[in-house]
């Protein structure tokens, strides 16, 4: 079979030589091959620009430690000058592009105004004007203070690419970065190779090359993963892990990732509209059930939409029990009273809502049957309906929503306020946020926090907000999110960034 | 021959108008809104709100009638301009290109190593017939019932993890090529060496191959000079027909494989509406298709030309 096999693929080699541009020079020995599930249909930052600077292709003016802190990237310094209306940034002077020209603060510029044109982490932000001060030094200009702009500089969309990367459209043609890894070759969607980049201005990486590989289904990761023909997986099956565990060439590493699982609750919704109901509908569930089934991570149940990690925004006296009991009497006494069938009815009304979820994340469609299960045991009639993800803006933008189960990543803009006020500071709410929750209190407390320097009132107000989640529940969490990733042996230096930002290649090194 | 280019040129033509126009209006009447769903493949889940879907809808011009969107498009075919992806903003024809490349690759390995693997196990159960032919028939049978993933899967937990001899999934090295092919390979020679085992048995019993014997021909000689071609020609025919088999496998052992093909290309441009890519897409595979069952014609023709000319 041996001969069969390798025989067959000398004389199909030739066909696959004519169709595929094949390199000898990244091999097996001085490539770390990562596989995650994304794909990357575009160059541009605004698009895919995480796949981007996970592979430490792009980089951002500023960067975030694992605590959501701000630290220095290409801006070796910031300044918050005007009382929050001007950020003074002060560009490094060592920085080159992977075409070789050096970084100037007219090339920053070009590429930040660039990105405040594009939808997703600019949108919202109050951005007057952004200029080139000096040499080394930009400014910022806002028509208003805004605490989350260096988080937002720090999203992969604020990207610094050179110049000469965009054409005229303003889209990203050629992937010309500034970080320690170059592109050796891209095959949109599904690969990208690079190359360690000498004149970097940190730390010039170890290893010589790295390939990232799209791998759309789980399984076929796991496999890669116990082959060997992975050296880094991301997204493992939770049900799998028990199993790469035992394997002697793996290491498993557990990271906690500010990603949540919550339904959106469309708060005017007439079975939905008051507190009780909604905490009826929370009380009711299971979460240590579906973290533990689903998840396979019974302690990443919560009833907080916010890791305890950030601690401004997560209240400390809380519970995820089911209570059931409960849960029955707030709606009792709401008029909700249980007809012959076993439903909940109110003047001859059904508690009956319709829930929609997406099929991107396998977990969604498992834990929306789980909660349609321990809402009936409650009386409510739920219809789960598998739809795609933007169904949730769409249904939020028409009112058509009744609940969706979503998992809301609220690191993709590391400063918690910058995720917040897009989800709950709309005139209904936000798109992956609040549905005509009423309570003007919490959107002025968010505004008061963007131009809030004393960290003991930041903290304060957080907390506010967070307690009226908590209390009001106009978005329900069942469990927060668990990254499974496996790591070869092969390698040693391996860190898991939790806002996903980069892959740290440029820590690795080979085992010797 | 010329008649018959002739022929398949009208049909190209008329498939291509057909496949467009219906996935254009297919698509079209799917629900859900489109700069939603364009918007969401550009961005991604997380970023994809209601201001990223005006933003695409006024850069797309979404808002004009369907009419005026399927004339635009109808016009610039004629110009051989399929547009660009809605969701990359890439030339389709340069993406349908690149994913083209790697699904006929993966095809004419898959149809060849298929014909590797039909033939010579349909001529040995037809000459030999008994047990051989009693195990090669519910090894076919089950292959066939069985999704193709299945068989992939099989492959891959063989051949990748317990040998450690192929790569799982991925694509560059000709390596890469070999379990996905093979599993191709393996559905369709499981319908097609019965194909050969039928018409060999059709052969061996016919009246003008027990003449070729009588005459004193050797069993090799009677097989090459009146067996071989008369075998050749329904099974010739039955690859233009297992081209369908070929398409339907190609979709789901691109997704297992992660190899970037068109049916994979096809599958997400679909999720993603975008319209233009899929209508490039759907329109090469139709042309592909009567290209190859052209070629299916002329090589049946060369094989048996008893029919006359090529009309």
């Amino acid at each position: 079979m041996r001969f069969f096999t390798s025989s067959l693929a000398g004389a199909i080699s030739a066909l696959a030589l004519a169709t595929t541009p094949v390199n000898a020079e990244p091999t097996d020995q001085n490539t770390v091959k990562i596989n995650a599930a994304f794909e990357f249909s575009s160059i541009d930052p605004s698009r895919s620009g995480y796949v981007f600077t996970r592979m430490q292709i792009f980089e951002t003016l500023l960067n975030v430690d694992n605590q959501g802190n701000l630290t220095p990237g290409l801006a070796s310094a910031w300044d918050i000058l005007e009382g929050g209306h001007k950020w003074r940034l002060s560009l490094r002077d060592d920085v080159v592009y992977h075409n070789d020209t050096p970084m100037t603060a007219d090339s920053v510029v070009k590429a930040l105004r660039i990105a405040t044109e594009k939808p997703g982490a600019w949108q919202g932000v109050p951005v007057t004007s952004i200029e080139v001060v000096d040499a080394q030094h930009i400014d910022i200009n806002l028509s208003q203070p805004f605490q989350p702009l260096g988080a937002i500089l720090a999203n992969y969309a604020s990207a610094i690419l050179a110049p000469q990367a965009y054409g005229e459209d303003n889209l990203a043609r050629e992937a010309i970065g500034t970080g320690p890894f170059s592109v050796y070759q891209i095959a949109v969607p599904h690969r990208l190779v690079v190359e360690k980049f000498d004149d970097y201005w940190g730390k010039v990486a170890e290893i010589e090359y790295a390939r990232y590989l799209t791998g759309h289904r789980a399984e076929a990761r796991v496999l890669q993963a116990r082959s060997g023909q992975g050296d880094i997986v991301f997204g493992l099956d939770p049900a799998a892990v028990p199993t790469l565990k035992r394997l002697p060439n793996l290491e498993i590493i557990r990271s906690d990732l500010p990603r949540t699982l919550v339904v959106k609750v469309n708060a005017s919704h007439p079975s939905m509209d008051t507190v009780e109901a909604r905490q009826a509908l929370s009380l009711a569930l299971n979460r240590r059930g579906i973290a533990a089934a689903v998840l396979r991570a019974p302690e990443a149940a919560t009833a907080q939409i916010l890791p305890a990690y950030m601690a401004d925004w997560h209240v400390a006296d809380t519970s995820v029990e089911q209570d059931l009991e409960q849960a029955k009497a707030l709606l009792q006494a709401q008029g909700w009273q249980t007809n012959s069938d076993g439903w909940l009815e109110k003047d001859g009304q059904r508690f009956e809502i319709d829930m929609i979820t997406y099929a991107d994340r396998p977990e969604l469609t498992t834990v929306a049957t789980a909660i349609q299960d321990q809402w009936r045991q409650l009386g409510v009639k739920l219809n789960v309906s598998i739809t795609n993800s933007s169904a949730i803006p769409a249904g939020h933008a028409d009112d058509s929503l009744d609940t969706a189960l979503m998992a809301r990543n609220y690191g993709v803009i590391a400063d918690p306020l910058g995720s917040l006020l897009k989800d709950l500071g709309g005139a209904k709410g936000g798109d992956w946020g609040t549905l005509n929750w009423d309570n003007q209190g919490i959107k002025t407390t968010l505004n008061e926090l963007l131009s809030e320097s004393d960290p003991s009132v930041y903290r304060q107000k957080a907390q506010t907000v967070a307690q009226a989640l908590y209390d009001e529940k106009p978005l329900i969490p069942v469990a927060s999110y668990v990254q499974q990733t496996a790591v070869n042996k092969r390698l040693e230096g391996f860190r898991f960034d939790p806002y996903e930002r980069s892959y740290f290649l440029n820590e690795l090194s080979w085992v010797k | 021959m010329r008649a018959l280019l002739l022929k398949r040129l009208l049909q190209l033509v008329a498939v291509s108008w057909g496949v467009g126009t219906l996935t254009f209006f297919l698509m079209r009447a799917l629900p859900g809104d489109m700069a939603y769903r364009i918007a969401a493949s550009r961005y991604g889940m997380d970023a994809v709100d209601n201001r990223a879907a005006d933003m695409v809808r006024a850069e797309l011009g979404l808002d004009q009638s369907a009419w005026s969107a399927y004339w635009q498009w109808f016009t610039d075919l004629l110009s051989w301009n399929l547009g660009n992806s809605l969701v990359s903003g890439a030339p389709v024809t340069e993406q349908i290109w690149h994913m083209l490349g790697h699904s006929v690759l993966l095809a004419l390995a898959g149809i060849l190593l298929s014909i590797l693997i039909a033939v010579p196990l349909g001529l040995a159960s037809a000459f030999k017939g008994g047990w051989l032919d009693r195990v090669l028939l519910t090894i076919s049978t089950a292959l066939r019932a069985v999704p193709v993933f299945v068989i992939g899967l099989l492959a891959v937990i063989m051949f990748a993890l317990e040998w450690n001899l192929l790569p799982v999934a991925g694509f560059g090295t000709p390596a890469h090529l070999v379990l996905p092919a093979l599993t191709l390979a393996l559905s369709l020679a499981a319908i097609s060496n019965r194909v050969v085992h039928t018409e060999a048995r059709r052969v061996f019993g016919s009246s003008f191959f027990e003449f070729a014997r009588m005459k004193g021909l050797s069993p090799s000689q009677a097989f090459m000079r009146h067996g071989a071609r008369n075998i050749a020609v329904p099974v010739v025919a039955f690859l233009g027909i297992q081209l369908i088999t070929v398409v339907e496998g190609v979709v789901m052992i691109e997704s297992l494989f992660s190899w970037p093909g068109i049916g994979h290309g096809l599958a997400h441009a679909i999720f993603a509406r975008d319209i233009p890519l899929i209508q490039g897409a759907a329109l090469m595979m139709g042309v592909l298709f009567v290209v190859m069952n052209t070629l299916v014609d002329i090589a049946c023709h060369y094989l048996d030309p008893r029919g006359g000319q090529l009309s």
